[in-house]
């Protein structure tokens, strides 16, 4: 059982960059009649995405975060033992996008780099790494970076994924801080369900070919998109989030020996409206604790929960706050966090 | 369980309020029956029966009676 707990470690700086083309999904009729794509936003609540441009990748939205945030927050790079970059549309299938950034960042060759590949779940993941990090003697700061292009993953005549994907990116601290408080994490898996939200072709098992670039009619809607591109089953997704994640949150919290009701702040994976709707609901939430950005940014799969932060947040988590934080998805892959923060330092987000 | 609460599922689901429906109708006929309102149901089984119903499952589905059976057999 993967539980863990940390005491004196904390995200101190947080920071966030968005791509400057703001799709607004009601007029993205290119490929579909009003009607529905009006019913499709009415459901999602996708109402605008942001769209990086075609030579605009996930580290160049994080590098435009990481910037500001060691400029504006004075941090000497060479305090930066750790850099993780998280994320599932990396630059290039090798090398590691991680250390592409320690170099472009200026970071110190002593800095060990490395990247995670996991979605929706991936943010709530690597913290648990760099808090793990943090927490050995020696190591001072750990730079997180997390950024995803997912509007380049799924077709845009895919009735079932074109309306909800968009891109951001954010760059954390994490480090040794005192009297931060205690923060725990529940990090699971389940690949039994890995069909459920894929890309089919372009990795190893099935390699990039001339057959995996066709288009191809993939439902009864018509749907087009190639086997190189995303597809989701969002029925089973939402069955798998209902039946998993109350009852991770609850365990989590038990775990904690804490409480929804003690918690300032409930960041949920912003997957689509309707089912973090349903998820608030039966979890009996305080719609005023729980910070959405569904409609502004749409699905960002792993940036989702810091974008929320970075957004809705700011100014908001001065002193000492205990935030819940519940990333689902991709894998199946699910991860559950009990965060405890102090005067954490969130920098405007940066559009690029 | 109450068939009234199971059509009223699929009715609140498919937005078909005021509309006469019965467990005799095949669901495929059903204009607004896609992914989107697939979620509802989803949503609305969990919370009136407490059952989960997968995508497979309703693709396997041929009338609401169907739907029924399926429910009542999971909730056993």
């Amino acid at each position: 059982m993967a539980k863990l707990s940390f005491e004196n470690i904390g995200i101190t700086h947080l920071a966030g960059a968005v791509p400057k083309t703001v799709i607004v999904n009601r007029d993205y009729t290119d490929f579909f009649s009003k009607d529905v794509v009006n019913t499709i936003v009415d459901k999602t609540g996708v109402e605008h995405r942001r769209f990086s441009r075609k030579d605009q990748t996930a580290s160049d939205l994080c590098f435009a975060a990481a910037e500001k945030l060691l400029f504006d927050n004075e941090i000497d790079k060479s305090e930066i033992d750790i850099l993780l970059f998280i994320s599932q549309t990396p630059d290039y299938r090798m090398p590691a996008t991680s250390v592409i950034l320690q170099h472009r960042l200026g970071l110190s060759k002593d800095t060990a780099a490395f990247d995670i590949n996991l979605g929706c779940s991936g943010f709530v993941y690597g913290l648990s790494v760099a808090f793990a990090y943090a927490n050995m003697p020696g190591v001072r700061k750990v730079l997180v970076l997390n950024g995803e292009t997912r509007s380049k993953v799924y077709h845009p005549k895919d009735r079932k994924t074109a309306f909800i994907f968009g891109d951001a990116g954010i760059a954390a601290i994490v480090e040794r801080q005192e009297n931060v408080g205690k923060s725990f994490f529940s990090l699971n898996s389940d690949g039994s369900k890995s069909d459920l939200i894929k890309v089919d072709a372009g990795g190893y098992r099935n390699p990039s070919s001339p057959e995996s670039l066709k288009e191809k009619v993939v439902d009864e809607n018509g749907s087009i998109r190639t086997d190189e591109h995303g597809h989701m089953n969002g029925a089973d997704v939402f069955n798998f989030v209902l039946r998993e994640i109350p009852k991770s949150i609850k365990q989590t919290l038990a775990y904690a020996n804490s409480t929804i009701d003690e918690c300032d702040f409930i960041v949920c994976h912003q997957a689509n409206k309707f089912m973090n709707d349903y998820l608030s609901r039966k979890l009996k939430l305080d719609n005023a604790k729980v910070p959405t950005t569904i409609e502004k940014y749409g699905n960002t799969s792993s940036v989702s929960i810091p974008l929320t932060i970075v957004d809705q947040l700011k100014d908001k988590l001065d002193g000492h706050r205990k935030l819940l934080l519940s990333g689902f998805g991709v894998g199946m892959s699910w991860a559950t966090a009990v965060l405890s923060t102090k005067d954490l330092r969130i920098l405007t987000i940066v559009e690029v | 369980m109450k068939e009234n609460k199971l059509l009223e599922a699929f009715q609140e689901a498919l937005e078909l309020e005021g509309e006469i429906i019965s467990l005799d109708d095949t669901i495929e006929d059903f204009d607004n029956w896609d992914s989107i309102s697939r979620l509802s149901l989803i949503a609305l089984l969990d919370e009136y029966f407490e059952v989960e119903v997968t995508n497979a499952e309703f693709d396997s589905l041929n009338t609401l009676r169907d739907l029924r059976d399926l429910v009542i057999n999971k909730q056993k």
